[in-house]
């Protein structure tokens, strides 16, 4: 039976549930087939996953915690990536949040909370977003591409959050070792009373709350997404093309700073170079997956939290190395890929003619 | 001030809570798990595998099962990953790296009958206990044959980052190699990696190239002892026998064993008699520390000088640092005929003369 390739007229409307689905089976079936060869409970395996993602309520506490840095790194990217300007640069811009939060805690330790964290929130987002505005700048004034100076920008803002840590910011008793001073109380964001969680939360939901409607409601999201069309389409509709430019990627790096904001003063209470782990980066993923819509963002966000949450599980119990959730991961994100094309394509049975 | 207080105050909570659960706190017990976490993947040489020896030792020992998890990063992860072992009720967890210090720490304060172990930091409570090895007797022995081995006088150290630990060791090479070799230098490149072996070999390129003839290192990659090996230089190794990555140039290696300390730690638990609030640093007495056995090349003059020096440190008599020790700007730092303490060991930030490098 001969099958011939045909493109839809309309997307598949439920494609992306059915490609997702699928890609997903597929790749716990390559994994399980992966541990049967090494000789471990396949089936088991995949109950051990699941059981450390959704199995118990420390488990969803652990993934919503761990999609925090995610979801605001990339709810940031993808505001840059609607008008289609390529902020690689979410993990340099995180960096610089924390920077900023950290300058603050460190500045004004007496401050009460209700002044301070705004004030550290504020330094977030300002540095955040300028570090996003250089490579914005440079595209503007010399035409540089910013896939490239967003991403050199990461490693310079990672080797300037290690200077600081390993130099003027280093705790005094901390023996040499690279970590700021413990913030003081009222800089710490607030566990929310009863769970694990913390106030970083409410920002995720309020952010992302905002740039749904902002995108959807307001002109100058309209215009935004008509910008993204190329600058001469932009200046043809006399949109302000420089300044959209701008201002995606400020409100880009300022997402990202409060990311990394969140993490040094709600998770670790003070500033270490271990918070630069990558969220960056996994937020580009995640804001392809998800399609640049801030509620299906939170969604992949979540779901790429707990698979890794409950990958750990699968290798403590089965003693399988890290790599292994990095295989899942990749397999997961590659078969996704691949199911892009039925978005666009279907497959039709080929009619033989009889001549 | 309202920190300390607070401090103070949970300092009495746990003590309040362990004099209630004193009975049942580390009762003795006949089979228990003990977890690890480690930082890098374990692969086949350097510090993680060189913990992970030390786990298979006690999972040898009867009624001990373990369990670890690797490439945990430090941070948030690694607090959940402690977390999600002492829930499952390990008895025993060992966090083999610095950055888990205040993870530990927190979820100590929520599983208050579980014995932690943490490595290479110095905070302590009720129920975590620090421990870690004195490398720098091994690295000490190292010195005295890169400092016998060289021609041009010039050694690189390839070092990851300037925190006391790795200083304390670049320093006691130093002086291991000025001990045979009043001349030498010792050229310090930091990677700010653990774990990186492009970066890290291309340092010890660099190192060669401004004229070092032996490459020593402070990573956990092998990246440097194949630099070494291609240009045709001599190479010291550290966490593991590293001869196998360079046999030709591979003189020794400042090795970890951790698996006497692992033992007694089991034995501890087992017993009920484990403590917490304890530091634990030993050395070459006990066996925590070693280097490797030597290469084909190094001449049995060398091999007497540094058996000569290893058998002081195994009897327990630290010749390491031994004053007169100068530091870089030639002022004297720890005075002719004392010790240092093992207090300004673990806070050493500055480099001892001989050494080309800052400590920043």
């Amino acid at each position: 039976m001969p099958l011939k390739i045909v493109k839809r007229d309309e997307p598949w409307s439920w494609g992306a549930l059915v490609i997702f689905l699928g890609a997903l089976t597929f790749s716990l079936g390559v994994c399980a087939l992966l541990l049967a060869l090494q000789g471990k409970p396949a089936l088991h395996g995949v109950e051990l996953l699941w059981e450390g993602s959704f199995g118990h309520l420390w488990a969803l506490e652990d993934a919503l915690l761990k999609a925090v840095p995610i979801f605001l790194c990339s709810l940031g990217v993808a505001v840059a990536f609607r008008m289609q300007i390529w902020n690689i640069g979410a993990e340099g811009q995180f960096a610089l949040g924390a920077i900023g939060g950290t300058w603050m805690a460190l500045s004004f330790p007496n401050l009460p909370g209700v002044v301070l964290l705004p004030l550290m929130f504020l330094m977030a987002a300002v540095l955040g977003a300028l570090w996003a505005l250089i490579p914005a700048w440079l595209r503007l004034r010399l035409k540089v591409n910013e896939i490239i100076s967003t991403l050199m920008l990461n490693y310079v803002a990672i080797l300037l959050l290690d200077y600081l840590v390993f130099g003027v910011w280093k705790d005094p008793s901390s023996f040499g070792f690279p970590v700021t001073p413990e913030f003081t109380p009222s800089a710490v964001i607030d566990g929310i009373a009863g769970t694990r969680m913390h106030w970083g939360l409410a920002v995720c939901a309020v952010s992302g709350f905002v740039v749904w409607g902002f995108m959807r409601y307001t002109r100058l999201g309209y215009e935004l997404k008509v910008g993204g069309e190329g600058r001469r389409v932009a200046t043809y509709a006399k949109l302000p093309y420089d300044f959209l430019v701008l201002l995606v990627m400020g409100a880009s790096g300022a997402l990202a700073g409060w990311a990394g904001l969140i993490e040094a003063s709600a998770v670790d209470g003070r500033l270490q170079p271990s918070i630069m782990v990558g969220y960056g980066y996994t937020a580009i993923i995640v804001a392809w997956l998800a399609r640049l819509q801030p509620l299906s963002i939170a969604v992949a966000s979540f779901l790429l939290a707990a698979l890794r949450v409950g990958v750990e599980n699968l290798q403590l119990e089965l003693q399988v190395p890290a790599a292994f959730g990095h295989i899942l991961e990749g397999l997961l994100l590659l078969f996704i890929l691949a199911g892009q094309f039925l978005q666009t394509y279907r497959f039709q049975v080929k009619k033989t003619r009889n001549t | 001030m309202s920190t300390t207080l607070k401090r103070f105050a949970l300092l009495f909570a746990v003590a309040a809570a362990a004099v209630l659960t004193a009975g049942s706190a580390f009762a003795a017990k006949d089979e228990i798990t003990a977890g690890f976490v480690y930082v890098s993947p374990i692969g086949d040489a350097g510090y993680s595998y060189a913990h992970d020896q030390g786990r298979k030792a006690i999972a040898a020992m009867p009624g001990v099962k373990t369990y670890y998890a690797e490439a945990v990063p430090e941070g948030a992860d690694s607090e959940r990953v402690i977390m999600n072992m002492a829930r499952k009720g390990y008895d025993v967890i060992f966090t083999t790296s610095f950055g888990y210090m205040d993870p530990t720490l927190k979820v100590a304060r929520k599983f208050p009958n579980v014995a932690f172990m943490h490595c290479s930091g110095f905070k302590t409570a009720e129920n975590v206990s620090n421990y870690f090895g004195r490398m720098y007797q091994a690295r000490y022995l190292t010195g005295i044959v890169a400092g016998a081995m060289t021609k041009s006088n010039v050694i690189g150290y390839v070092a990851a980052f300037p925190i006391p630990e790795v200083i304390r060791g670049i320093n006691a090479f130093t002086l291991g190699a000025q001990s045979v070799n009043p001349k030498v230098q010792v050229r310090v490149v930091w990677t700010k990696t653990w774990y990186d072996p492009a970066l890290e070999k291309d340092a010890a390129k660099g190192l060669l190239d401004v004229g070092c003839d032996i490459i020593a290192q402070h990573q956990d990659s092998p990246g440097p002892q194949e630099a070494a090996e291609e240009a045709g230089v001599y190479s010291i190794g550290y966490n593991s026998d590293m001869s196998k990555f360079a046999p030709k140039s591979c003189l020794t290696s400042a090795v970890w064993n951790w698996a006497p300390l692992y033992e007694e730690t089991v034995k501890e638990v087992k017993a009920g008699t484990w403590k917490g609030n304890q530091s634990l640093w030993w050395g070459m007495e006990k066996d925590a520390v070693d280097i490797a056995p030597f290469g084909p090349m190094v001449p049995e003059d060398v091999r007497e000088k540094v058996q000569a020096k290893k058998a002081q440190l195994k009897k327990g008599d630290d010749v390491v640092f031994v004053g007169p020790v100068k530091d870089q700007s030639g002022a004297v730092r720890i005075a002719e005929g004392t010790k240092a303490a093992d207090k300004e060991l673990l806070g050493m930030t500055w480099f001892v003369q001989g050494v080309v490098g800052t400590t920043e």
